[in-house]
């Protein structure tokens, strides 16, 4: 007699993470702000409801929802929430860009210190180091100085500063990683190296990564806004949220909505992100889990 | 043991006078000293010894996966298939791992990587030897996993390693180092020390039948003497990096010759002088330091024959019949005065 047996269907890591994400409110909320800064991103040009770059002059410094313009206009009367909707697009590209230049050079400078160790990893380190020693901002704004002042520049300095730190989390993961029988298992059935590093280890190490990405897309918006802030990153009339304070903060005090909402919509952004990223750190660290 | 003997025709590995060091800060470590081991074609040779002896460091020394540095072939050879393995370039080296020699591993538990399905890490194993596609690739690894015996292989392709029990993931190991395209030789690192004893006699079971299906020589590698009566053809007995004893499986059980296999012979509990005994018979003394070893015998510190000869120089071979060899001066004295 052939017993009936029950179907148990086990979740993929993916599901698993999902369920977990869930639970988290944090995380949830943050996923949501980002989901809608995403769409609106996306879908820029059918949300807006004017121009982002067109200027009223007759209209200008008009206050939030008067004349048909739900959050007023600028200084030149171009309409805000247009603006801020275009903003969404810049900001989202920088903080995936230069995340993305900072993850790829990270991960390819952690795993191979680590993984080859001896006197390459110890060249690699110093070099590290030395960066490490420059503050954050600075190394960003020396490393746009060299390049010229532009959106795009901004994107690389910001994530050509930021590889450090994603190298020396990779590093170190991969150096615990490295040990594990699964690696000498899998050499002794003929990966070779490259094999060995990027299809074996590399995805075993991705968890840090994720979190630290992720809070880093939010640090990467926050910083080209002050790049841009400074003159140093997006050039006028480019509708960037730091590039608006700037050029706006005059008027504080008798048109505080030009000034005020750029900061707000870079503030919501950045807590999407670091919700997230806190929210990513308790779920897939085991440690944290309750 | 005489030169060339690796040309023969039943050979598959051949291992000449191999001394193994590890270089370290406090000095060298002599982990494998003179050792000399031949592989016929479709025999298990068991290595057996206790922890440190140099078993793994010599498996190790066969497909390279020792650390160099600090590890250092002193002297020595190494004939696979007649092709010097320690001359041959690193390439050609990583081209026999796991097409002509592949190893399963001690802890079913840590040697699969977690990250990935049992079945596409199969796969992967093909796709690097072979140029074939990741469906033909899961194909054969559902026939592989049938082959060691997995239920529904189909599905279980699909199953993470934390999704088996322990004995499953030993087979999913096993399922990979098969799935080269021309196995030779299979080195079995102590491949079941991690697993309880009914599916240690399955695994065992398994890999008997497997070396006849699949025509391969099976190097293994244990400290349980159960598992070497089990498995064995031939067994070396290692003692802090020298062949102490070697021997078909019979002729060790039977009469062992060496004072080190005395010892372990009469330590095992299933021996039949221990029925209603209090207290097993353990080995006096401990293993010396490998970094400070002399000339002498290994064992003389805990030998109970130990002779002024013995702390001298280590003893040549005595030949008791043709397929049984032990390294003692105890037993040349004895030779010598029958």
């Amino acid at each position: 007699m052939e017993q009936e047996l029950l179907e148990i269907k086990e979740p993929t890591p993916l599901q698993e993470t999902w369920y977990n994400l869930k639970k988290n409110k944090g995380a949830m909320t943050g996923l949501v702000i980002i989901v809608l800064f995403v769409l609106m991103a996306i879908f820029a040009p059918l949300l807006a409801p004017h121009d982002p770059v067109e200027q009223v002059i007759e209209l200008r410094k008009t206050p939030p929802f008067t004349g048909g313009y739900i959050l007023g206009t600028d200084d030149l009367g171009r309409d805000m929430l247009s603006r801020l909707i275009y903003g969404a697009r810049i900001s989202m590209s920088i903080g995936v860009v230069s995340v993305g230049i900072s993850l790829v050079l990270g991960l390819i400078i952690g795993v191979v210190s680590a993984y080859f160790g001896g006197i390459l990893d110890k060249i690699i380190m110093r070099i590290i180091d030395i960066m490490l020693a420059f503050p954050y901002i600075l190394l960003t704004i020396v490393i746009v100085a060299i390049l010229g002042p532009s959106l795009v520049n901004a994107m690389v300095a910001i994530g050509i500063s930021q590889v450090p730190r994603y190298a020396r989390l990779v590093r170190a993961s991969v150096l615990a990683e490295k040990e594990n029988d699964y690696v000498l298992a899998e050499r002794a059935l003929g990966a070779g190296n490259m094999e060995l590093m990027f299809k074996t280890i590399l995805p075993n190490c991705l968890s840090a990564t994720i979190v630290q990405s992720t809070l880093g897309v939010g640090e990467a918006i926050l910083s080209s806004a002050g790049l841009s802030f400074l003159g140093l990153g997006a050039q006028p009339p480019t509708p960037e949220w730091g590039l608006m304070i700037a050029s706006s903060k005059e008027f504080i005090t008798n048109a505080w909505w030009i000034v005020t909402l750029p900061g707000i919509a870079i503030l919501l952004a950045v807590l999407g992100f670091n919700l997230l990223g806190d929210g990513l750190r308790d779920i897939l660290d085991p440690k944290m889990r309750s | 043991m005489s030169e060339g003997k690796h040309t023969g025709d039943d050979v598959l590995v051949s291992i000449e006078n191999l001394n193994f060091n590890f270089n370290i800060q406090r000095g060298i470590v002599k982990a494998v000293r003179d050792l000399s081991v031949t592989i016929k074609k479709g025999e298990t040779l068991t290595l057996v010894g206790e922890s440190g002896c140099g078993k793994s460091v010599t498996a190790h020394a066969i497909n390279q996966l020792n650390p160099m540095p600090p590890g250092v072939v002193e002297s020595g050879k190494i004939y696979f298939r007649d092709k010097d393995l320690l001359t041959l370039p690193k390439s050609q080296i990583e081209a026999l791992r796991g097409t002509q020699i592949s190893m399963i591993f001690q802890e079913p538990m840590t040697a699969l990587n977690p990250v990935f399905t049992i079945g596409s890490q199969i796969a992967d194993v093909y796709r690097t030897h072979q140029r074939i596609s990741k469906k033909e690739a899961l194909a054969k690894a559902v026939e592989l996993l049938d082959l060691v015996k997995i239920p529904s292989p189909d599905e279980r392709i699909h199953n993470y390693p934390h999704q088996l029990s322990g004995g499953m993931r030993q087979r999913a190991m096993i399922a990979m180092a098969l799935a080269s395209p021309e196995p030779g030789l299979m080195i079995a690192d102590e491949p079941t020390t991690a697993l309880d004893v009914t599916i240690q006699a399955q695994i065992l079971d398994l890999l008997n039948d497997l070396k006849k299906t699949v025509g391969m020589s099976i190097l293994l590698i244990t400290h349980d003497m159960g598992v070497v009566s089990e498995m064995a053809d031939r067994v070396v007995v290692m003692y802090a990096g020298r062949k102490v004893e070697e021997a078909d499986v019979f002729s060790l059980f039977e009469e062992p010759k060496h004072p080190y296999t005395l010892g372990l012979l009469n330590s095992l509990p299933s021996n039949p002088k221990y029925r209603g005994a209090k207290r097993l018979e353990a080995i006096d003394g401990t293993v010396p330091d490998l970094l400070t070893i002399g000339e002498g015998c290994p064992f003389a510190n805990r030998c109970g024959f130990v002779k002024d000869k013995c702390l001298k120089e280590f003893p040549e071979e005595t030949k008791i019949s043709d397929d049984h060899f032990v390294w003692c001066h105890h037993l040349q004295q004895q030779e010598g005065r029958v």
